[in-house]
């Protein structure tokens, strides 16, 4: 067996009685940006969720690294960045980084030079001092992707990293996450900016609590015929075009 | 250290927020000022009273009050061990003609209440010597009227202070020591009461004896509902998802923040206690650093009480309508009010209600100077909550990771 960096397999979860992941197969390689998307419910922050054993599978399995999640020790080596904006808002920016660097375990000696990093990456160098209840919106999502940069962890998972942030901010950010992509780390994301969708290596579809289509962005638009993800997208969901 | 860092951010959290700091620090100081200035009058309540060589009839008069118990004592020394056991509320020991009372004095109620007691038996008695003495006394009054007709003013005096000094025979100063009648004649000396004080002087109020138990309360106050609002934040927010996504180990989230609460409730707990020692006059026999331990002890069981609890609310509206369920029930069953008369169950839950014990525990240390290593029981029943709700929190984190 290769090494993947997530492997999912056959994985069902539910909630209740509802049965948001039927069965879902994929996985993201070294070196490789996967961008899943689909409608708003479909299941993406879920699939994540799972995949970082804070929900446990109601069937199948996730892997990282090849070794069954939840795994507490696996997490060190996981930058994760939720749909939503968890910060500490009557701490500054550079204490909020400075607690998670802490948490992730990075070492003393190095602590303050990643932190200089991952602010330079996400353009707050100058804000770090401020308290963070007095960011703005875009301010906060990028304090979190800062915060899943810490300690340039080799799989970084990313639930809309770029929602509210400026178009040449997000230019920024790709250039970062392409350098990544580069130094043989894998990324996971999801998005609904199908702009993005489009320079990801591979697409995972999720529709219905399935995986309609995993491909390359130029392979799916010539399976479903058309000249855009955003189609694809729309296709894949009905809608008429 | 991942502890240390979850309890350096959780103080700083804590010291920005101005607000819950002042009400954590003054709402305390507050309440206490105007708790000293109401409590002054007391309740009836049932006391215990050792006798030491009385007269049989005394001990009879003694025991005919209300709510009143009389054990008889070889000596005094047998005596006073019952006293510094709690067995009874105060001693009372004939010397001479005169009657000397040591109360325990931590519940000004009971020694009000003995003082009543012996008062009356005294009047009791008084009212019956005094008819025989004035059967003897009205022939001598009679001889001597036509010879002392000058000194007849000084007799109608002396009939005056007889009567004041039966009538009013309990009169407390400061001093502690208080001459209660005056020898008014050579046949009828009236006996005098000397009071001693345990703990405390004659000014000892209700108020003193609430102190320990509303010590417990406001840390346990404080600390439940801001502990409580603190992890309810952190789970609606994101950030203990957060937290949990990386190799933090589910303990160190719960130890830190027990760090963190341990350390502000100490600091609270000395305020309290330099108030009422300084500020309202309050005397602690004990030591200060026996009450601290006690009070940090109660708060960290409140903080896993509340950080428990916080994981059954899903706003803080409803993390405050735990208050009237979890925290003012407390107060009642925590022996600000007598439990001795009331029904067995009562009581019974009244031992699963951790102000009680650290009340007991601080009472026993503020007015009897009790030792750590006499109040066993309390301290481990306290290390027991806290224990047990620690594991049921580091467990319940599951909820959240797997793993
Ligand atoms: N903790 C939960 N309890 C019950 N149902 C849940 C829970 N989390 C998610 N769901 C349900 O699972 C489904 C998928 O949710 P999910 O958050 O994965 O969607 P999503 O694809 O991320 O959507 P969006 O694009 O809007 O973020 C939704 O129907 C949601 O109601
Ligand atoms: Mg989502």
């Amino acid at each position: 067996m290769s090494s993947t960096s997530i492997s999912l397999n056959h994985l069902v979860k539910q909630f209740g009685k509802q049965t948001v992941l039927k069965d879902i197969n994929f996985t993201v390689s070294p070196g490789q940006i996967v961008g899943l998307i689909g409608p708003s419910g479909a299941g993406k922050s879920t699939i994540i969720k799972t995949t970082l054993g804070m929900e446990v599978a109601d069937g199948g399995s996730a892997t990282v690294f090849n070794q069954v999640m939840p795994n507490r020790k696996l997490l060190s080596r996981i930058g994760y960045m939720a749909q939503t904006d968890a910060l500490y808002g009557s701490l500054s920016g550079q204490e909020n980084l400075m607690f998670f660097a802490q948490m992730k375990g990075l070492k003393k000696q190095t602590i303050h030079a990643e932190i200089a990093h991952v602010a330079e990456v996400v353009d707050l160098t100058t804000d770090l001092n401020k308290r963070v209840s007095s960011y703005s919106g875009g301010m906060m999502r990028r304090l979190s992707l800062a915060i899943a940069l810490l300690g340039s962890p080799e799989l970084l998972i990313l639930d809309e990293p770029t929602g509210g942030i400026d178009p040449a901010l997000r230019r920024q950010i790709w250039k970062e996450l392409n350098t990544i992509r580069h130094e043989n780390r894998s990324i996971l994301i999801t998005t609904h900016v199908m702009d993005e969708a489009e320079l990801v290596d591979e697409v995972a579809l999720i529709l219905n609590g399935k995986v309609m289509a995993f491909d390359s962005p130029a392979a799916l638009k010539k399976q479903y015929q058309v000249n855009s993800i955003e189609d694809v997208f729309l296709k894949a969901e009905g809608v008429q075009l | 250290m991942r502890i240390i860092a979850i309890m350096i951010r959780v103080l700083k959290e804590l010291l920005r927020d101005k607000r819950t700091l002042a009400l954590m620090f003054l709402a305390p100081i507050l309440i206490l000022f105007l708790m000293n200035a109401i409590f002054s009058s007391n309740s009836t309540t049932n006391v215990t009273i050792g006798t030491v060589s009385l007269s049989q009839a005394m001990n009879k008069k003694l025991g005919k009050g209300n709510h009143v118990d009389v054990k008889l004592y070889d000596s005094k020394t047998a005596a006073e061990k019952a006293l510094k056991k709690t067995h009874i509320d105060a001693i009372i020991q004939k010397k001479h003609n005169d009657y000397i009372l040591t109360h325990a004095n931590t519940d000004s109620t009971k020694t009000t209440a003995v003082k009543m007691a012996v008062k009356n038996a005294l009047t009791a008695r008084g009212t019956a010597e005094l008819k025989t003495g004035l059967k003897t006394s009205t022939t001598v009054i009679g001889k001597l009227r036509h010879q002392l007709t000058i000194t007849s003013k000084a007799l109608a005096k002396l009939q005056f202070q007889v009567a004041k000094s039966t009538n009013q025979k309990v009169k407390t100063s400061k001093s502690n020591h208080v001459t209660l009648a005056q020898v008014s004649s050579k046949k009828m000396a009236t006996p005098k009461i000397t009071n001693h004080y345990v703990y405390g002087d004659a000014n000892t109020s209700f108020f003193d004896k609430m102190l320990p138990i509303l010590m417990g309360f406001f840390v346990f106050f404080f600390v439940f509902l801001i502990s409580g609002m603190a992890l309810l934040k952190e789970r609606t927010s994101g950030t203990l998802d957060r937290l949990l996504a990386t190799p933090v180990k589910r303990y160190e989230i719960v130890f830190g923040y027990m760090a963190s609460y341990g350390i502000l409730a100490i600091f609270q707990t000395v305020l309290i206690v330099l108030v009422t020692v300084w500020l309202l006059g309050a005397e602690v026999v004990g030591s200060l650093f026996s009450i601290i331990l006690i009070n940090l002890l109660l708060a960290l069981v409140a903080l896993a009480f509340g950080i428990l609890l916080s994981t059954f609310a899903s706003s803080e509206f409803q993390m405050m309508q735990f208050i009237p369920l979890v925290v003012i029930p407390q107060i009642f069953f925590s022996g600000i009010i007598p439990l001795d008369q009331m029904a067995s169950w009562i009581k019974t839950i009244s031992y699963i209600v951790p102000i009680k014990y650290s009340g007991d525990a601080v009472t026993a240390i503020m007015m009897r100077g009790a030792g750590l290593s006499s109040l066993g029981l309390e301290i481990t029943v306290l290390f027991g909550f806290l224990i047990v709700l620690t594991v049921l929190n580091i467990m319940g984190l599951k909820r959240y990771r797997k793993v």
